[in-house]
């Protein structure tokens, strides 16, 4: 042996391995960087008071996404307030009710299952069955029902992730107390669960924000703005086109400027989506060590 | 995962007058969890239900493995082999461009990024994940399709045979899913590396393998399961993507070839569904279910590859 054990061998390999490794992940971050830098480059044009307030006129020839935006606003509330509850009810019940046994494991599968469905199955299954069978046609309210199945797999395991982290120790405390379990739920454990719940919801919003596929059949692509209150209403009844809606038939018409607008909006409301969740993560975090 | 240790049970009489509350509370999550059941199985009763008339009336192999698609011609054809293949060679090839990106970017958070610098990364590859399909279909359109349409020039410019398409073929289709499929690798991969016992590590640094050596050798196989689930998890997203690619893959049927324009599972659906009737609708239905099969086999594989890290980690 002529080397010196105290002079490491280099290795080619890993010399081309390390290579591999920051190429690898400057691609990824150029990537990054080039799709949201492209976007709002090329959509901070488009935006402006009028593009964002009003709706689309063939008569003056001009474009506004504002009825969009109100459907999107409609698909939101309408999902969240189907799936929040379905979901937070589901996690209780799998985590504070289940024994472990068949019943409970085939929750979790089925629960995995959906949450790897593609969108697309989704939205076939909310055209039929929605859509035909239950006869709300292409209206919104097909759309919130479909996106409800989509959702409520994330809303379900946030809010589980949550209830893990309550200590056994206030369940026991509070039922030694002579709490009944429903007392228990009500006024310890979903309060303490309540940042991991919120987490899920926003997740599920910008789920929503971001989906189209699931929507293309169901929602349809309506885009004006509700005049009246009745009209206000009846909205959930009609077709309403969100803002992926409305950019995807931008696109295929080749208005490329007003799908860029709205790439820009999107693009803005994930952004804050995100930064949102992490503020909460964060907060959820030092609540925890305290 | 459960908390039943603290079973309910009280010594004092007013249980009774509660008990009403109480076992209504119970019935009424019980039938929340029931709901992710009910939804699975009437999905898949829904697309066996509207997918598998077709198969009997234009007949199994037609539809399977004809590859003729006309299905608005006056003798129409349902052939759907090259859509099927298309779909799965696509999905081959972006996890093949994909997942060594991810995992390698994966890597470099884990383990050789300095912490600062991951620190901004990470958040930036979450960000990737949330970004609407739509606009990767945007962007695919805007910025792959002419680089591409300059190459099929370039490669075909002697090729009478050749059809045009503009740029919107094979390969962009395949390039913007191995960027959407970036951010699932990428995320699992460094939470299964991270996982990685640290004693496992230390002791092969201190055997003095090289840090690369480590990473490879040592780490990589000890993350094999959370990896797998990663690559599993991007074929699915990869399968069953839609919207980013109906634009950008062209608007034919073809051989899966690079240079084609060529229709996807997926994407056979979203620019069909909205005119389709009758015959043809429910064809596009038998996509759908055979899409459905798909994504059943890969979530059993899933499963499957969960249950064995679970056991393996328990050693």
């Amino acid at each position: 042996m002529t080397n010196s054990i105290c002079r490491k061998k280099s290795r080619v390999s890993d010399y081309i391995l390390k290579v591999l490794i920051y190429i690898s992940a400057s691609l990824s971050i150029l990537l990054l960087a080039c799709i949201v830098g492209f976007v709002f480059f090329k959509g901070i044009g488009s935006v402006n008071l009028a593009f964002l307030t009003t709706e689309p006129s063939t008569i003056k020839g001009t474009f506004g996404i504002a009825g969009n935006i109100v459907n999107t606003l409609y698909i939101i509330g309408l999902t969240l307030l189907i799936a929040t509850p379905i979901g937070v009810g589901s996690a209780i019940y799998l985590n504070e009710y289940a024994k472990p046994g068949r019943f409970v494991r085939m929750i979790e599968f089925t629960t995995e299952t959906l949450a790897g469905i593609p969108s697309i199955i989704f939205g076939l299954f909310g055209m039929v069955f929605f859509g035909t069978t239950l006869g709300f046609k292409y209206s919104i309210l097909t759309g919130a029902l479909t996106l409800t199945i989509m959702v409520l797999p994330l809303i379900t395991r946030n809010t589980q992730e949550a209830l893990k982290t309550v200590p056994d120790t206030y369940r026991s405390g509070a039922l030694g107390m002579g709490a009944t379990k429903w007392y228990l739920i009500r006024t310890i454990l979903l309060p303490s669960a309540m940042p991991g719940i919120i987490t899920g919801v926003i997740l599920a919003v910008g789920r929503i924000v971001g989906e189209s596929a699931a929507l293309l059949f169901t929602a349809g692509s309506g885009y004006l703005l509700p005049k009246t209150a009745a009209g206000a209403l009846n909205k959930i009844f009609e077709s309403g086109g969100t803002l992926t809606i409305q950019l995807y038939l931008s696109m295929s018409k080749a208005k490329y400027d007003q799908a860029f607008g709205i790439a820009f909006v999107l693009l803005t409301i994930v952004l804050l989506i995100n930064i949102l969740t992490k503020y909460l993560a964060k907060k959820f975090d030092v609540n925890l060590k305290a | 995962m459960t908390n039943n240790k603290a079973n309910t049970f009280s010594i004092i009489g007013s249980m009774k007058t509660k008990s009403k509350v109480e076992k209504s509370a119970q019935v009424v999550f019980t039938t929340c969890a029931f709901f992710a059941v009910l939804a699975v199985f009437s999905i898949t009763l829904y697309m066996i239900i509207n997918g598998a008339p077709a198969l009997s009336k234009v007949g199994i192999s037609d539809i399977l493995f004809g590859t003729v698609w006309k299905p608005t011609a006056s003798e129409p054809f349902y052939g759907i082999l090259y859509v099927i293949m298309t779909s799965i060679i696509g999905t081959f090839l972006s996890i093949l461009i994909g997942v060594p990106i991810g995992l390698f970017t994966a890597i470099f958070l884990a383990e050789v990024a300095p912490k600062k610098l991951a620190g901004i990364v990470k958040p930036a590859v979450e960000l990737l994940a949330g970004i609407p399909s739509v606009i990767y279909g945007l962007l695919g359109l805007l910025l792959l399709n002419p680089i591409m349409y300059q190459w099929e020039l370039l490669i075909f410019k002697n090729d009478p045979d050749h059809q045009f398409t503009g740029g919107a073929n094979l390969i962009s289709a395949v390039i913007v899913l191995a960027i959407m499929i970036l951010p699932t690798v990428i995320n699992i991969s460094e939470s299964a590396l991270k996982a990685v016992p640290r004693h496992l590590k230390e002791a092969s640094l201190a055997l003095g393998g090289s840090h690369i050596q480590t990473i490879f050798k040592v780490m990589i196989p000890a993350a094999k399961s959370g990896i797998v689930t990663a690559i599993v998890l991007g074929v699915g997203r990869a399968i069953g993507e839609a919207m980013a690619i109906s634009l950008v893959s062209g608007s034919s049927v073809n051989m899966p070839l690079p240079f084609n324009s060529v229709r996807f599972l997926t994407t056979a659906i979203v620019s069909e569904m909205g005119y389709a009737s009758d015959l043809h609708r429910e064809v596009l239905f038998t996509i759908g279910l055979v899409l459905f099969l798909f994504i059943m086999i890969i979530n059993l594989l899933l499963t499957k590859v969960l249950k064995k890290g679970e056991k393996e980690n328990d050693k």
